[in-house]
């Protein structure tokens, strides 16, 4: 009886490194079927289509309104310290480095990322997944490759849409509204921004994406091993937690990619 | 069937040409990739200190941008630092020419501003030999300070 903390906190600890060590192993394998043959184009496309070009016109007005939301908040603080010329630089930066590849994984985890949780997990509720394997197909080259591929391919050029219009946004707010000159809105840009940062932003959009779709696609796939997770409550539940834990993972790699290029 | 396959066709079109779009615009205008391959030469100068260079920084010469910083390095028998300078191709630099290393404003980068000389032209791999090195406002300030104390 004296020892129940120790159990309990034991017991959290072995489960918690079990279900890390199935997420790696899960992700060693995905990768492994991504580079071996035999590749299948029309799974891909299928999924660019379904993460990346039904998210373009929600990632566009998002990054609309954070590039001229960006503009409006560093105008006023420059006002106060009569840079104004500095404009054009801050709002580049602030979204090449961070702004553009965190808010649109953010918004892919919300659109496309918990949508396939859900799809993984009822497959495994519904057993089709057993069904795959059944038939000698491979559930992770059917199901989880194509998802990897699209994700991966197209969080950074969702990234690089958002930037592009946060820019013209900023541009916008500060240049029409404001009156800052463009010349100097762009050039401050221009010369602020280089290849280190757009460099980050790359690595960053990569990373976020890898986090994003793994997280989406492991917590649905493993839902059957979860004791807690039942039915549909048990696919409402793994995709919450999937939305929680990529969403949280994001922002630590954020920081951790953050330190280790800065 | 096939009347839908063409609309996620067409859709994924639409949204690889927007993505790269906007890459090629990063990469272009943000990123200043020289596509079309603006062609430079290297001449090298040594400051006795380059602090506060950085390789990429911007030389000026009039006020307008002729080339960037290609690389610092240190050179132990001297102890001076030798700055190689990538000018445009179209820039000719003259030999009696000065490169000072300046402030853009008082927090801004550094950046190497070209006072234009006479005489012959500078060819590749040539060397300026008039140099001043970027200034230090607090080295200039305790100068003066510590020199009327005494």
């Amino acid at each position: 009886m004296t020892f129940t903390p120790f159990t309990n906190t034991g017991l959290h600890i072995i489960n918690l490194m079990e279900r890390l060590g199935r997420a790696g192993i899960f992700l060693c394998t995905s990768c492994l079927r991504i580079i071996t043959p035999p590749y299948k184009l029309s799974p891909i496309i299928k999924q660019i289509h379904f993460i990346g070009a039904r998210s373009l016109f929600l990632i566009i007005i998002s990054g609309l309104f954070i590039g001229m939301v960006v503009a409006l908040q560093f105008y006023d603080a420059l006002v106060r310290l009569g840079s104004v010329a500095m404009l054009g630089a801050a709002v580049g930066l602030v979204l090449v480095r961070e702004l553009g590849p965190l808010l649109t994984a953010l918004v892919i985890i919300g659109r496309a990322g918990s949508s396939i949780c859900a799809e993984i997990a009822i497959m495994r509720n519904e057993n089709q997944i057993d069904a795959l394997d059944c038939m000698a197909i491979d559930p992770y080259r059917y199901i989880i490759v194509p998802r990897f591929i699209g994700a991966i391919i197209c969080i950074p050029i969702l990234s690089c849409v958002f930037i592009v219009v946060g820019i013209f946004g900023g541009y916008f707010v500060g240049c029409v509204l404001f009156g800052v000159s463009p010349g100097s809105y762009f050039g401050g840009m221009f010369d602020a921004v280089l290849w280190r940062d757009i460099l980050m932003s790359v690595i960053k959009a990569m990373a976020f994406a890898t986090i994003t779709i793994w997280v989406a696609t492991v917590k649905g796939f493993y839902l059957h091993l979860d004791p807690t997770a039942f039915g549909s409550e048990g696919v409402s539940k793994v995709t919450t937690q999937a939305v929680v834990v990529s969403s949280v993972s994001v922002f630590f790699a954020d920081y951790i990619i953050s330190s280790i290029i800065l | 069937m096939a009347d839908k396959q063409t609309k996620i066709e067409i859709a994924v079109g639409f949204f690889m040409i927007v993505g790269l779009a906007s890459i090629s615009y990063i990469a272009i205008q943000l990123g200043d990739l020289q596509v079309l391959g603006q062609k430079s030469y290297i001449i090298n100068a040594r400051f006795t200190s380059s602090s506060g260079l950085r390789s990429g920084a911007f030389i000026e010469a009039a006020g307008v941008r002729v080339g960037t910083v290609d690389s610092i390095v240190f050179d132990p028998e001297e102890y001076q630092s030798i700055v190689y300078l990538a000018i445009d191709e179209d820039v000719p630099i003259h030999e009696d020419a000065v490169a000072s290393i300046r402030t853009a404003g008082i927090i801004g980068d550094k950046f190497i501003k070209i006072t234009p000389g006479g005489g012959e032209y500078l060819q590749p791999g040539e060397e300026i030999f008039e140099t001043e090195p970027s200034i230090n406002l607090e080295e200039l300030i305790s100068k003066y300070i510590f020199e009327t104390e005494k």
